[in-house]
């Protein structure tokens, strides 16, 4: 089962123009998304930051599975590493939560890279299994007595909510979202800037041919578990500034359905396209709140309808959508000076 | 030595469990070459129809014909219904669709049946078998796993439909232009799939008891038997299902540790152990790439 999805959409430079309408609408989308939080109620700013977290780790989950051609539906077993790192830091070693990002980062990146290099074996459904079988065992993992001092077992750990830096007039909810914000926009930089650069291509010729990149000299096994390694160090970030955001972390909240959540964020945002991330995070946020507003009792019917309707309506995720509307767009605008 | 074989022999019963569900799930693989994450609940749902059948005081064998009947209906509805409109999609497309077919049948019954836990009834009786190492049911499920097996491998091998179906899915294209309907063999597969899952459906609810949710860790299992026996492979997937329920037990017995609720996951490690090693499972077939 080999995952070869418009990974075009980021190689291929389109014309100049292309590329300058592009880059508006993206200082257009960060600048709605700083301006938010001032017009909303706290609660929704927390959504909103939930939204901006969950990009970040279905980013991490992209780089894996757009660019590099991975399976994974384990992502959220290196969330939940990533938010226990920073819970136990600032608990027990009363670290600032600002240097938790990196330090989950790190412990991921490692954990994500040795995860890596058995799965260098499976292919396919196989590795999505052994994936699988890593989310499944996260939360039973956490709740083992030999750790439980530092893990605080069942009951998890509480953490206390940052206020904002330097007398900012922003309330709590309000830092959390731009601190989130801007740490999303920093990690964006970096994965744009990793797939446009040599890593990047070697890691997309082996999603597209592994043999032909093999035989180019590209050393396959280290660039398949660098990309597991980096894709689990986005998800851990994500997961520490989810510690942060939430003030708690506990066994049960990172059960394989947060791996499935994520997995379908990916999907729906489009597999290979780095903005669709936004959709995708967008989508695991509201959508089940959505569906429970229509109907509780049968919320999980109707997230599924939703979740059907949107395939058919877009096969291959927000990205093929918003690739067709442009290149229809394109199509338009430049047919016209040829008549 | 006593305990070792007592653990061994309850293994080979909840592994029964797990390869009836397991066949099932290569099953599907061998129509559409995707692991269906819907397909326990697909298979709960169904149960929940037997037991409603049953509820209405039609008479168990009946209700087992209708249930898989209906069930391979309703399958192949799906299939059409669902899976057509998109057959172009990418994979991971689909997944996705699995995962809301999940959400929609477990959502569902439980609106109708609610979620309380129902006893299913056994149509093998109660009683002790093999010196009370085995109750009749258990023993039960073992030859209705193992007659599955054989009525699927006469298929397979000895009807022309069954040909056509593995034509199908070994080369789509080639199938197609000897005259085979490719799209409703897939169709057919689901049904398969579908009524094999109502089967196993309606023989593990007398021993987990009926509830919306009672598939989900079952159906780990079951991937993980396919899986380990090798998702090509239907007699691959009742011994690597098997094998999981032994495993499973004997992990929770014999090393301290793992309690109850370490279970599943010492099992998932050994089967990854496995793939490490062989990773196209036990019996399955490789696959050799040309270059």
């Amino acid at each position: 089962m080999a995952i070869r999805e418009e990974g075009t959409a980021i190689t291929a430079k389109g014309p100049v123009s292309r590329l300058g309408a592009r880059n508006w609408a993206g200082i257009l989308v960060v600048l709605v998304l700083a301006a938010l939080p001032l017009f909303l109620t706290n609660f929704t700013v927390f959504q909103l930051t939930m939204m901006l977290i969950y990009v970040i780790a279905i980013l991490g989950l992209n780089l894996l599975t757009g660019i590099n051609g991975q399976f994974s539906l384990g992502h959220g077993a290196f969330y939940a590493i990533g938010a226990y790192t920073a819970a136990i830091l600032m608990e027990d070693a009363g670290l600032a939560y600002g240097w938790t990002l990196p330090a989950a980062g790190i412990i991921c990146f490692v954990s994500g890279f040795l995860f890596g290099l058995p799965a260098l074996r499976l292919e396919g459904i196989y590795l999505a299994l052994a994936t699988f079988g890593l989310a499944v065992a996260m939360p039973q993992f956490l709740k083992l007595s030999v750790i439980e001092p530092w893990t605080g077992g069942v009951q998890g750990i509480v953490i206390m909510k940052p206020d904002a830096p330097f007398g900012l007039p922003l309330s709590q909810d309000q830092w959390l979202y731009y601190f989130t914000l801007v740490v999303g926009l920093l990690l964006y930089w970096f994965a744009v800037n990793l797939v446009s650069s040599r890593s990047g291509r070697a890691l997309m010729a082996i999603r597209d041919n592994p043999l032909a990149a093999r035989a180019m000299g590209i050393n396959s096994a280290l660039y398949k578990s660098l990309a597991f390694g980096v894709s689990a160090a986005f998800t851990g970030i994500a997961g520490a500034l989810g510690a942060i955001v939430v003030q708690f972390v506990a066994p049960d909240s990172f059960t394989f359905f947060l791996s499935v959540a994520l997995f379908v964020g990916l999907v729906v945002g489009g597999v290979g396209w780095l903005p669709g991330a936004l959709v995708g995070g967008a989508f695991v946020v509201f959508v089940p709140n959505i569906a429970e507003h229509f109907n509780k009792a049968l919320a999980g019917a109707v997230y599924g309808v939703i979740l059907i309707l949107l395939i058919y309506l877009m096969p291959t995720g927000a990205g093929g959508l918003v690739r067709k509307v442009a290149d229809f767009i394109g199509r338009r605008f430049r047919s016209r000076p040829d008549r | 030595m006593e305990i070792l074989i007592q653990q061994i022999v309850s293994g080979v019963a909840t592994g029964a469990i797990y390869a009836c569900m397991a066949l099932a799930i290569v099953m599907i693989y061998q129509a559409i070459h995707h692991l269906n994450f819907a397909q326990g609940e697909m298979a709960m749902f169904s149960t929940f129809v037997a037991w409603q059948l049953l509820a209405w005081g039609v008479p168990y064998w009946l209700a087992f014909v209708l249930t898989v009947t209906l069930s391979f209906a309703g399958g192949l509805i799906v299939e059409r219904l669902v899976f057509k409109p998109i057959e172009n999609a990418p994979v991971l497309s689909h997944v996705v669709i699995f995962i809301a077919l999940f959400a929609i049948f477990n959502s569902l019954a439980g609106f109708i049946w609610n979620f309380e836990i129902k006893p299913f009834p056994s149509p093998f009786g109660s009683g002790a078998l093999f010196g009370g190492l085995m109750s009749p049911h258990q023993a039960g499920m073992i030859a209705v796993t193992l007659v599955v097996l054989a009525l699927l491998y006469i298929f397979f091998r000895f009807t022309r439909i069954g040909l056509a179906m593995r034509a199908a899915a070994a080369n789509p294209e080639s199938a197609r232009l000897v005259g085979i309907r490719v799209g409703w063999m897939t169709a057919l597969g689901w049904g398969m799939a579908s009524a094999i899952g109502a089967v196993a459906g309606m023989m593990i609810a007398p021993v987990v008891f009926l509830e919306p949710n009672m598939m989900v860790s079952i159906l780990l299992y079951g991937f993980a038997g396919a899986v380990l026996g090798g998702l090509t492979s239907p007699v691959g997937a009742v011994i690597g299902g098997l094998a999981v329920g032994i495993i499973e037990n004997l992990a929770g017995t014999y090393i301290p540790v793992v309690g109850p609720e370490l279970k599943l996951p010492v099992a998932l490690f050994v089967i990854i152990a496995v793939l490490v090693v062989r990773p196209s499972g036990l019996l399955g077939r490789k696959t050799v790439q040309r270059v």
